[in-house]
């Protein structure tokens, strides 16, 4: 493989397809999110070019701090519960026969093929009280009487958990299945039970990736509009409910776009300051 | 009993048999090297005697306690795995540390054990680098540290330096085979490499299709192997047949030979001759007669190829010992009574 610092400018050519791809479909529509986020609105219903702070400043409010505190505990919550199921499940999936595992893999990726809506919809007649899962639990006898566990922050959780869970597991499946097999087996000879062998060898040798998955199924969550709104009470709703309520039925593109922008912001600060901090713990 | 004992154990997979009945009794403080084809069960073995594998027939036991089905955590053993698995994010102190850190040893004991391990595999001063910035053989020394550091009932190594180059391995033949004696430990070793196994081997066990054929010292297993197999799998060796008529008399390759017997009653039976035993001279006067189809001089050794009735037969010799032969000449073999090994077919 060649090393040497490219030279000339054709040696720049293989970057000219990626380039002109994230030029097209990130940049340009950004720059412009950006530019709208300073502009001003008609009441009409459209926008004129200006550059003012107020759709930053009316969205320095404790409302929309609140929401904005919600989001992120919301999309960190989802991350955390995602990571704690899919890390033993992978582990497990992993150990398994090869026939065993596509089966399993086939089924994650047909959860992946349906929409929003449709895990929407589903939960909330899983988690209704005349069609819902606790008539099942009435018919066992645990529950005296079948009731709606929806709307409520549990759904809500419960909801976008299922729906980044087979994102999580296909992040850390080729991870998983790369690790060697004899570190395990050698922390057991070593006198490591498999339980202590799997927290002391198998997840800190997986530090890197599952930091990776957090911030991954972090983002992810981040962006979920519908599910909050399906499933919960307004005071679940996310930032990206609200963006989505000024943009399409207010009308109100320089302020949707300024809460997009400092959705990004914060979101880009948080996961700068996990890789920071990932960095430092390495070191030490 | 101290040591080690292995009764009747057994490992199906399904319908195949990976270990078949296997007796061994290895005493305390001896080096055992488990040497054979790939396939033949020493590392599935090694596995059972590890318990990360179970066996489904047989017991293990351990100075008299039965350890069939002891988890691998409660073995107090140390193993040194062919990938060595040492655990890349922690450094080469942590690695060696790790049993002692399971085992809740404190922090300042644990430092002092490490810092003895690392002068004994002559790394002082490594303990704070990462294990991926060192050289195959160091990585080598830390995973025996790792494996040593509790000092364990049981040292078992599975094709430990099969990842080292040729001089390297040589070299740590020696050094583990030195360190083993020093420590006074019961050490298995899975090797394919019959080599390594004579280096270091007090008994050498010799296994084929998950069943030990012969199970002795170096020196025996090459001067007195058990059958043919053994034979030819450790060193060289020429096999030749032989037949003996009704009154005693033997016949080679279908030449008659004298002072060789195959015992009493035997009709059939295959002679193993090292070639370093076989002796070149005139022909007749009772040897194998034959003829010389090639001179290989290496230099350090000589080997002279010999055709008898279509079979090859190689003979080695020292520049000293020069055998005064060239292509096309005929030559008569003479087998020595006391360095003919017969093997019952």
């Amino acid at each position: 493989m060649r090393r040497e610092a490219p030279q000339k400018l054709s040696d720049y050519g293989p970057l000219f397809f990626p380039a002109m791809m994230l030029i097209v479909f990130f940049v340009v529509p950004f720059a412009t999110m950006i530019a709208v986020s300073f502009f001003q609105r008609q009441q009409g219903g459209f926008y004129v070019p200006a550059f003012q702070f107020a759709n930053y400043e009316r969205f320095l409010s404790l409302f929309f701090a609140n929401v904005l505190g919600f989001s992120l505990m919301l999309a960190v919550t989802v991350a955390i519960c995602c990571v704690l199921l899919a890390v033993p499940f992978t582990y497990l999936l992993t150990r398994m026969t090869r026939k065993v595992q596509i089966v399993w893999l086939v089924a994650l990726l047909s959860v992946l093929s349906l929409s929003e809506v449709i895990i929407g919809f589903a939960w909330s007649t899983l988690f209704s009280r005349t069609a819902g899962i606790t008539n099942l639990l009435v018919m066992a006898g645990i529950m005296s009487e079948a009731k709606a566990l929806l709307p409520s922050f549990g759904a809500v959780l419960t909801g976008m958990v299922y729906q980044a869970f087979p994102y999580t597991v296909l992040v850390l499946y080729p991870a998983l299945v790369r690790l060697d097999p004899t570190l395990t087996e050698a922390a057991r000879t070593l006198g490591a039970s498999p339980i202590k062998a799997f927290f002391t060898v198998v997840v800190p040798a997986l530090r890197n990736t599952i930091t990776a998955t957090l911030i991954m199924v972090f983002i992810f969550a981040l962006g979920s509009y519908l599910l909050p709104q399906l499933l919960g009470r307004p005071q679940h709703w996310t930032l990206s409910v609200l963006i989505t309520d000024q943009a399409i039925y207010q009308s109100n593109m320089p302020f949707a776009a300024a809460m997009a922008v400092f959705l990004v912001l914060v979101t880009l600060g948080l996961v700068a300051l996990t890789v920071l901090a990932g960095r430092k713990g390495e070191a030490a | 009993m101290s040591g080690l004992a292995l009764n009747n154990v057994t490992k199906e997979f399904g319908t195949f048999t990976a270990v078949n009945n296997v007796e061994l009794t290895v005493p305390h403080g001896t080096f055992v090297c488990m040497l054979g084809p790939s396939g033949c069960g020493k590392t599935t073995l090694l596995r059972m005697i590890a318990g990360l594998d179970l066996p489904t027939g047989g017991a293990i036991r351990l100075d008299g306690e039965d350890i069939t089905h002891v988890p691998t955590h409660k073995r107090n053993l140390g193993m040194v795995f062919q990938s060595l698995a040492l655990f890349p994010h922690l450094t080469v102190g942590e690695n060696i540390a790790y049993p002692l850190r399971i085992r809740g040893v404190p922090k300042e004991d644990q430092k002092k054990r490490v810092d003895e391990l690392l002068s004994m595999i002559h790394l002082s001063g490594y303990a704070d680098r990462p294990v991926a910035k060192l050289s195959g053989g160091q990585r080598q020394r830390v995973a025996i540290a790792r494996a040593l550091s509790i000092s364990p009932k049981l040292f078992l190594l599975d094709e430990p330096l099969s990842a080292l180059d040729a001089k390297l391995r040589e070299a740590m033949q020696v050094e583990l085979r030195q360190l083993q004696q020093k420590l006074g430990i019961t050490t298995i070793v899975v090797t394919h490499d019959q080599r390594e196994a004579m280096t270091m081997a007090d008994t050498v066990v010799v296994m084929k299709g998950g069943e030990i054929r012969q199970a002795a010292s170096p020196i025996e297993i090459y001067r007195r192997p058990a059958d043919t197999f053994v034979a030819d799998f450790i060193g060289s060796t020429n096999l030749l047949e032989a037949e003996a008529d009704s009154t005693g008399g033997v016949t080679v390759l279908g030449q008659p030979v004298s002072g060789v017997s195959l015992g009493g009653g035997v009709r059939k039976a295959t002679l193993s001759i090292r070639p370093e035993d076989v002796h070149l001279t005139a022909p007749g006067n009772g040897a194998l007669s034959g003829t010389v189809t090639f001179v290989r001089d290496l230099g350090g050794t000589i080997e002279t190829f010999v055709d008898i009735a279509g079979r090859q037969l190689v003979a080695v010799s020292t520049p000293r010992a020069r055998p005064d032969v060239t292509v096309g000449q005929p030559v008569g073999v003479v087998l020595l009574p006391d360095v003919c090994v017969v093997l019952a077919k």
